[in-house]
């Protein structure tokens, strides 16, 4: 037969590869600062952009997209071509990706700490960025497919698989939550509201972690992994059942994100019973990884690169099987809103992408470099002190957590409250915030010795950009083997492979969102809930600008240490006008979905500018420029028209009167303060933040009798 | 507008109920297929990423520190 001659481009490949260490050190090393900002505040330096809340998605986005993104790039670039025996379909495609991504990445940097941002969890970037990303998105898409095309290799080996979904899987996600209403170039609202809105956010957040940080990890395990062992995986069938398994349930779990939430109660046990499914797959494709090295073990002694990756593989397994039981919602109200959820995150952003994305760098950058790594001890190194690091992070937000939601919920023999200052449950978890950040720097210090053990060996070597290789071409008819032949033919044809993932993912999601939609009694109205007024729909903005959601949830959930602590619980009715809804998913300060009049606006005043003038000791950072910053007004009007195109009832031609509603009320509030002594002006930032503050959650509090009063 | 949009559709219970018997029956296909399916096949697909490369290193039988 015949042998094709071509070449594997080893350029993209190296391109992702640095962009993956250059990423990834960007991402922790801003991880490092906002945790030692968690019990040194004063490390915001009054400056904004370097405030806790802006920088936090800071942290995430470089982590997920910007270092596993690029590390999932690399590793299919490199094996998807191997696999295919062909060069990738389209070297400029190729260059598109790399430097879209990279484009992307710096407008994150760039959008995030000013402040630009959606306030949905790994979906905060602005809807041009979301544009930018569709388009990289269906590049890469296009190169992918096209290569697997003009393939020389008949079948698609079970990586591929998961390359697949990955793609067809992020591009529904990422279309579906980024339906938004443009208010102006860098600002958006959701066209979901509420409960709605919060449903779509964790069916994309979950699925984020599902199809951004496992299907493709899994994909590069499956290929890795076997390489490093230089031994078939463990079992190919299992690999088969794994992949449709996790496929079909995975899509299904998103709402145990919002468990004793206002959502119905229907769709938080689907949730659930999905989420202890998953369990059966996760653990199929853990144990499939690890026995691959049945019998080879010895050499996992010696060799760093599998010691990375064994690990990488058993905090999978452990992530795997955290992450279903604290979706049992007698675990979860003890866990959510605390920083057991944070523990659990790490296990799989440190352990299986961190540590994955690890041991395929020290496979891979010798073999591009062509030369032996430079130093297997530095290596070994790096693995003992990640290892450390993952364990003083994860024991010390575990035992943060628990002690941490004990403390909420503790009554005294009385039946009150036995820790009613918020503050007393946040002082006492300091030492781990401490050791956390300790833990930390270990991991960082690693990665450290890894760039330069990774530099060193690059320099020792010699790099070429081709890779001259060759195989028979593809003969279409031919089939040696004549059992099996459905799956075969699925793999024979990767258009219908693909349709057929797309639909697995989109039954699932139909399934969860329709009854949503649809069933009118799953939100009941309230009818003294009405919509914000335009000074507090600016201070909203404020609110989501600071990301105050970040660190306040606003969701009292019925537990009755919850309703003591903050007042009646939330209802699905409350949140029919937030666009974006704003629940927040950690308590590092209390809810405030109650504050509305809790205390007078004096005190909010004092607050923003040092929170430790009114809660002595607090960890919340100041926010001095709130009181000096003048409120841009010149937005309401288009404000107020995409809310109300996304259906919020305010009046035809309101918008050409907000702003004299919203100067009426700044001037009420300002009033008030400078009588309490303060020295406001009714045209700061402060005031409309004031007013949305003092506006959350009071509306189930009007009754007719204060209605009446109020129109005299 | 989601709400209008489904509506609108014709017994849209029906799709709910073909796209539960379609997840089942394809779970059921799979779990048969695998059984019956040739094991020189799953040999061959689970060698592929151990094919030829064209260089060794990587090994990490070198590490020269």
């Amino acid at each position: 037969m015949e042998l094709e001659k071509f070449s594997y481009d080893n350029e993209i490949v190296r391109k992702f590869t640095i962009a993956t260490v250059v990423w990834g050190v960007v991402g922790m090393l801003v991880g490092l600062l906002i945790a030692t900002q968690l019990f040194a505040p004063a490390l915001n330096f009054n400056i904004p952009f370097l405030t806790f809340g802006r920088i936090r998605p800071l942290h995430t986005n470089a982590v997920i997209f910007a270092f596993v993104g690029n590390a999932i790039f690399m590793g299919v670039y490199y094996s998807l071509q191997r696999l295919c025996k062909a060069r990738m379909f389209n070297d400029m495609l190729s260059n598109i990706h790399f430097w879209g991504w990279q484009l992307i990445i710096v407008a994150a940097a760039i959008t995030l700490p000013l402040g630009l941002t959606t306030s949905k969890e790994y979906a905060e970037l602005e809807w041009p960025i979301d544009i930018m990303i569709a388009l990289v998105w269906i590049a890469f898409g296009i190169n992918m497919f096209g290569t697997i095309i003009k393939r020389r290799e008949k079948h698609m080996y079970v990586a591929i698989w998961f390359y697949i979904a990955t793609w067809v899987t992020v591009t529904v996600l990422h279309v579906v939550n980024s339906i938004e209403v443009p208010v102006s170039f860098l600002k958006s609202y959701p066209i979901y509201a509420g409960v709605q809105d919060a449903l779509v956010q964790w069916w994309y957040g979950h699925n984020a972690v599902a199809f951004f940080l496992t299907t493709p990890y899994l994909g590069l395990m499956y290929y890795y992994l076997p390489k490093a062992a230089n031994r078939p995986v463990y079992s190919y069938k299992l690999s088969i059942v794994h992949f449709w398994s996790l496929v079909f349930l995975y899509i299904w779990a998103g709402p145990h994100h919002l468990l004793y939430s206002a959502l119905p109660d229907w769709a938080q046990s689907l949730g659930t019973v999905f989420s202890i499914m998953l369990i059966a797959p996760s653990w199929g494709g853990m144990i499939n990884g690890l026995l691959t090295l049945r019998g080879a073990w010895d050499r996992v002694r010696e060799n760093p690169i599998l010691k990375f990756m064994v690990v990488a593989v058993t905090a999978y397994g452990m992530a795997t099987f955290e992450g279903p039981m604290l979706s049992l919602k007698n675990v979860n109200a003890i866990a959510h809103f605390t920083d057991w959820i944070i523990a659990h995150v790490h296990v799989g952003a440190l352990g299986w992408n961190g540590f994955l994305t690890f041991g395929i760098l020290y496979w891979l950058v010798p073999k591009l470099w062509k030369t032996n790594l430079y130093s297997k001890k530095l290596a070994n190194f790096h693995f003992w002190i990640g290892f450390l690091g993952i364990v003083f992070y994860a024991l010390s937000m575990w035992f943060s957590g628990v002690t941490q939601s004990l403390m909420w919920k503790q009554f005294t023999p009385l039946g009150v409250l036995q820790y009613p200052n918020f503050l007393e449950t946040v002082l006492q978890i300091v030492p781990m915030y401490i050791i956390r950040m300790i833990g930390g720097t270990l991991y960082f210090v690693g990665v450290i010795v890894m760039v330069y053990n990774l530099v060193k060996t690059a320099k020792q070597g010699s790099f070429s950009k081709e890779e001259a290789a060759e195989a028979p071409a593809l003969e279409k008819f031919k089939d040696p083997l004549k059992r099996g032949v459905i799956h075969r033919f699925l793999e024979g044809k990767p258009a219908i492979f693909i349709s057929l993932t797309l639909v697995v993912v989109l039954i699932a999601s139909v399934f969860e969102f329709v009854p949503m939609f649809l069933i009118k009694s799953n939100i009941p109205t309230i009818a003294s809930v009405k919509p914000y007024t335009p000074l507090e729909l600016q201070g909203r903005d404020i609110y989501i600008r600071e990301a105050c959601n970040s660190c306040h949830s606003q969701l009292v959930r019925p537990f009755r240490s919850e309703t003591e602590r903050y007042g009646e619980y939330s209802k699905a009715g409350e949140y029919v006008y937030d666009h974006p809804f704003l629940w927040g998913s950690k308590r590092t300060g209390p809810d405030l979905h109650r504050i509305g009049g809790k205390y007078p606006n004096l005190w909010h005043y004092l607050h923003m500018e040092n929170p430790s003038s009114m809660s002595p000791g607090s960890l919340m950072p100041s926010y001095p420029w709130l009181l000096s910053n003048d409120l841009n007004t010149s937005t309401t009007e288009s404000k107020i028209n995409a809310m109300r195109s996304i259906g919020v009832p305010y009046s035809e031609g309101y918008e050409k009167i907000a702003n004299d509603d919203l100067q009426a009320q700044a001037e009420k509030i300002a009033m008030d303060l400078q009588n309490a002594g303060a020295p406001a002006e009714p045209n700061k930032e402060i005031i409309a933040l004031i007013a949305y503050l003092q506006r959350l959650g009071t509306d189930i509090k009007a009754n007719p009798v204060t209605t009446g009063q109020a129109g005299k | 507008m989601f709400k209008e949009v489904l509506q609108s559709i014709e017994d849209v219970e029906f799709y709910t109920i073909v796209s539960m018997v379609i997840f089942i029956l394809f779970f059921v296909g799979m779990t048969i297929w695998l059984f019956k399916v040739d094991k020189k096949y799953i040999k061959t697909m689970s060698e592929l990423p151990l094919e030829e490369d064209n260089n060794e290193f990587s090994n990490l039988t070198g590490g020269t520190k």
